[in-house]
């Protein structure tokens, strides 16, 4: 009988093959060690965790790349985990950096078209409502809030939603610049780490959080990454903490932003969705409705369809046999 | 120039669409990766501004807004 159950995996084992094909990866590659950019996230922590498990503290690199919206405990548990699992880290603050592309004013530009008053201590987000409510479309509310407290939501235009993802863009991939830099001074490749249902669903940025030389945790549910966060000593604190995007100035959940349902709940509807279970049994472990339940299986198409271009690499004319 | 035809227009102007001969009025636009969610911002504007009308929440559902002829529809709804 499909259930919560039906997703747990041998930690053990898993580690196992994890670490084997991070240490096959990385002699194709001809890379020394592995580079982690840490968020004080679950992603991050179990993704270093792993590469500490396959290559040893001395082979893995970890960077924190603060800006002005980072959260305030994403440096405090990142240095937890760092100490944990004894590895050699840097702070790079990338404020400055995205100050002078205009990651900010570019942001503050689109969302003034909607929301004029908007500037020098405003917050916002991009939130979607959730899908459980109803047969809605997909539309992204912009959250603002005044200096004052006071919260207004608006429906941006099609530009200024685009400007804000565009800009905002800048920090996933500035990010990562900064990850190859280190990768490229080290010898060693670049690790990315998304879950599976950020995979699936396209929810990284493409050349920013989806680069990558080595995906560890790419084919694993959300719940099977906090699985392997206990067995590898991830600290309690980043074990409990809500997966957030940490992206913009509002405080904002995964699920506001993108997913429109809780993870674990998501994860047993990806499951069910690419195992073809009964929907009466994915009904009853995820005590959704079923007419909830088809609602988030053509989300999930929807979505895989509209980011398929995320996953593509440069389209040639034609193959150079030579490569 | 009747409603449908400035749908039509509209769609195919303002997006990528390979085959024009594609955008058959009943098709998915949604489905056929015609627009994404972006883009139903980019249509809601565009009804607003051209045909008077204010979009509710409430009424962004497929059934208004995925395909020319829905699209059709809920305008001749909307303007009564």
């Amino acid at each position: 009988m499909f259930s919560k159950k039906t997703l747990e995996l041998d930690a053990a084992a898993e580690v196992g093959k994890i670490s084997a094909a991070l240490r096959a990866a990385l002699g194709r590659m001809r890379r020394r060690g592995l580079v982690v950019g840490l968020s004080g996230g679950i992603d991050s922590s179990v993704s270093c965790a792993l590469a500490v498990s396959a290559l040893g503290k001395e082979r893995v690199f970890g960077i924190f790349m603060p800006e002005k919206d980072t959260s305030d405990d994403a440096l405090v548990l990142g240095s937890k985990l760092a100490e944990t699992y004894g590895v050699d880290t840097r702070v790079e603050d990338i404020g400055p950096a995205l100050r002078a592309v205009g990651c900010y004013a570019r942001q503050a530009e689109a969302i003034r078209t909607v929301e004029p008053q908007f500037g020098e201590g405003w917050k916002f987000k991009l939130a979607l409502p959730s899908i459980l409510d109803g047969n809605r479309l997909n539309i992204t509310r912009l959250v603002v809030e005044s200096p004052s407290g006071e919260t207004r939501t608006h429906r941006p235009s099609g530009a200024a939603y685009s400007q804000i993802v565009a800009a905002t863009n800048y920090k996933q991939r500035l990010r990562k610049v900064t990850e190859y830099y280190h990768a490229d001074r080290l010898n060693f490749a670049v690790g990315g780490t998304p879950n599976r249902l950020e995979y699936d669903q396209g929810y990284f940025v493409k050349l920013g959080d989806g680069a990558a030389d080595f995906k560890p945790i790419a084919h694993l549910y959300k719940t099977q990454v906090f699985q392997l966060a206990e067995y590898l000593g991830v600290p309690a604190e980043i074990r409990a903490r809500t997966p957030t995007t940490d992206t913009f100035s509002l405080a904002q959940s995964q699920e506001e932003f993108y997913f429109s349902l809780p993870y674990d709940k998501l994860d047993l509807c990806l499951y069910a969705h690419n195992n073809d279970v009964p929907i009466g049994e994915v009904a009853r472990a995820t005590e959704l409705r079923e007419d909830q339940i088809d609602r988030v299986y053509k989300d999930i198409e929807a979505k895989r369809r509209t980011t398929a271009y995320l996953h593509m690499g440069p389209q040639l004319v034609e193959k150079v046999p030579q490569v | 120039m009747e409603i449908r035809d400035q749908i039509r227009q509209f769609l195919l102007t303002n997006f990528y669409v390979p085959d024009p001969a594609t955008l058959a009025d009943d098709v998915s636009l949604l489905e056929t990766g015609i627009i994404d969610s972006t883009g139903v911002l980019e249509v809601i504007a565009f009804l607003e501004k051209t045909f008077h009308v204010t979009v509710e929440d409430v009424e962004m559902v497929p059934e208004n807004l995925d395909s020319v002829t829905r699209l059709s529809a809920y305008l001749a709804r909307k303007r009564g």
